[in-house]
């Protein structure tokens, strides 16, 4: 650094002292966010100038904690990166009333430093924005894949709502995991929840049949619209000799039916309790 | 984590080394465990078939990044015979060997991205790469 | 090179994978396996992977090599404790063990056992 550098960057300084009020009472109108959180940042920002412009940590995670902030609060990128911006404006109105070649040298030098703050918290701002967005689809899909058991040795997996690739492969795993779990030897994947199947999903939903027939367990599809029935023989997917079911009692009848549990209906009790009655 | 790792393959012991530290660079750059088996086994087809078709090469296994992304590259390089037409070799159940023909169509599929250079005479490169969900 | 103990249990032959075979060891296995069943006259044989965790085309051949050999020898076999990744990863890979009786667990595979040879005599 050249000595005249030097010297205009320590005017900058200087003026950011002295006129700390003035300077964060307009930065507070044009950033639109609150003065303490400016404040806090420009008090980081003089104590990083004075220890050398490396030490820039404090800063910066003060920056990305406001940038946190509003990424949730839901303001736009550019008006989080603006109001970092801003400063250059509040600090202008003084370097102008100062006039000197110092200072207006030192406030090229500044607002090249504002610059990087300003792209920083930009970056900052898109991470927490994608932080957010990954928590939410996660939560989604555990919202969304319960395995339920329905007898001894039997579960179920009602599938609701549209089916994506990512989500039918999350629902799949989970069901081969609970097979190994409780050791039910029978699965029944009911899509009555499901309005449309794409080749994909078609895919990973046979995909899990046969897995689980390698694991030892046996799996029905049950619930398929007629629409469905129809797009799968339309796009030529083959389910072989995968058991399908036209309802999930239908199915669950026939998971009981394997395991060698019969089902009687009551029907004989009834007609005695009558006969008391004549 | 840019190390990479380069393993030789010259023998059956060396297979199962490669299945080793494949499995632990996948749990290390954050892949499902679905996915560890998936590229594990991969590794394990394609370092077997540097064995058997080229009586040995050379394995090296990356971390990469792409964006947010982390993932995980395998590089198998043999100098042997080369395959002659790769569009065969890639098809399900076609084997010069004494295997399934399932080696390389079959990990193909076990990966995100798969790539395969090879001429006769010229050795085999096999590049796959398995990213986190 | 590693080698598989064989546990005989009645005339039910248990092999427990606990280790990252290599082929060598695979086919030993294949090898000592055939012989046990003929000399322990074995009827059925349960082959425990719930401790394997990946089946490539090359443990998968030896699983429909064993079921063959074995079924020439009179004997069952069921392959026991599969791990749902592992599962999946062979429907990709293209590998249907044709052939392989299946079985969630050890004790599920011998009830299989019992209920196989219960149907053919």
């Amino acid at each position: 650094m050249t000595v005249d550098a030097d010297v205009a960057r320590r005017r900058i300084e200087e003026l950011l002292r002295e006129n700390e009020a003035q300077i964060l009472h307009r930065w507070t109108l044009i950033a639109k966010a609150s003065g303490e959180e400016l404040t806090e940042i420009y008090r980081a920002l003089l104590s990083s100038l004075e220890h050398g412009s490396s030490d820039l940590a404090d800063l910066r995670g003060l920056l990305a904690e406001l940038s946190r902030a509003r990424a949730r609060q839901g303001f736009t990128p550019a008006d989080t990166s603006r109001a970092v911006f801003g400063l250059k404006e509040a600090l202008y109105e003084v370097v102008e009333g100062d006039g000197g070649p110092d200072a207006m040298r030192g406030f090229i030098w500044f607002s090249r430093l504002i610059d990087d703050l300003g792209l920083f918290t930009f970056e900052s701002y898109t991470t927490a924005r994608e932080r957010i967005i990954l928590d939410q689809a996660e939560q989604l899909l555990e919202l969304s894949t319960p395995v339920v058991k329905l007898w001894e040795g039997i579960v179920a997996v009602p599938l609701v709502g549209t089916l994506d690739s990512a989500r039918t492969q999350v629902v799949m795993e989970k069901l081969l995991q609970t097979l190994v779990d409780t050791g039910a030897e029978h699965a029944v994947i009911d899509i009555t929840g499901v309005p449309a199947v794409d080749t994909q999903v078609a895919q990973h939903l046979l995909k899990a049949v046969v897995a689980a027939r390698l694991m030892g367990a046996e799996c029905v599809i049950s619930g398929i619209r007629p629409q469905i029935a129809h797009t799968i023989v339309t796009l030529g997917i083959e389910f072989g000799d995968i058991v399908t079911k036209a309802s999930l009692a239908d199915a669950l009848a026939y998971a009981l039916r394997r395991s060698g549990i019969e089902v009687i209906a009551p029907r004989a009790t009834r007609i005695a309790v009558r006969t008391e009655n004549v | 984590m840019t190390a990479d790792w380069e393993l030789p393959i010259a023998g059956n012991a060396d297979v199962v080394m490669v299945r080793q530290r494949v499995r632990s660079v996948a749990v290390e750059v954050g892949l499902s465990l679905i996915d560890q088996t998936k590229v594990v086994t991969a590794a394990s087809e394609l370092a077997r078939n540097a064995l058997v078709y080229a009586g040995g090469g050379l394995a090296k296994i990356e971390v990469v990044q792409n964006g947010a992304r982390q993932g995980l590259r395998i590089t198998f390089s043999d100098e042997g015979p080369g395959i002659p037409d790769i569009e065969q070799a890639l098809t399900d159940g076609w084997t010069t060997g004494s295997g399934l023909g399932l080696g390389l169509s079959g990990s193909r599929r076990l990966v995100d991205e798969f790539d395969l250079i090879s001429a006769p005479g010229k050795g085999t490169t096999v590049t796959v790469t398995k990213w986190a969900r | 090179m590693d080698r598989v103990p064989i546990l005989k249990l009645g005339d039910i032959l248990i092999i427990s994978i606990q280790i990252d075979l290599d082929d060598q060891s695979v086919l030993a296995l294949q090898e000592d396996l055939a012989d046990a069943v003929v000399t322990h006259g074995a009827r059925g044989v349960i082959i425990d992977i719930t401790a394997v965790e990946i089946v490539d085309s090359f443990i998968g051949r030896m699983l429909s090599t064993i079921a063959a050999t074995s079924r020439l020898l009179d004997a069952q076999t069921v392959v026991v404790g599969m791990r749902p990744a592992v599962a999946i990863t062979l429907v990709e890979l293209g590998l249907s063990l044709g052939g392989v009786r299946t079985a969630l667990n050890l004790e599920k595979g011998i009830a299989l056992l019992d209920h196989v040879r219960g149907a053919t005599p």
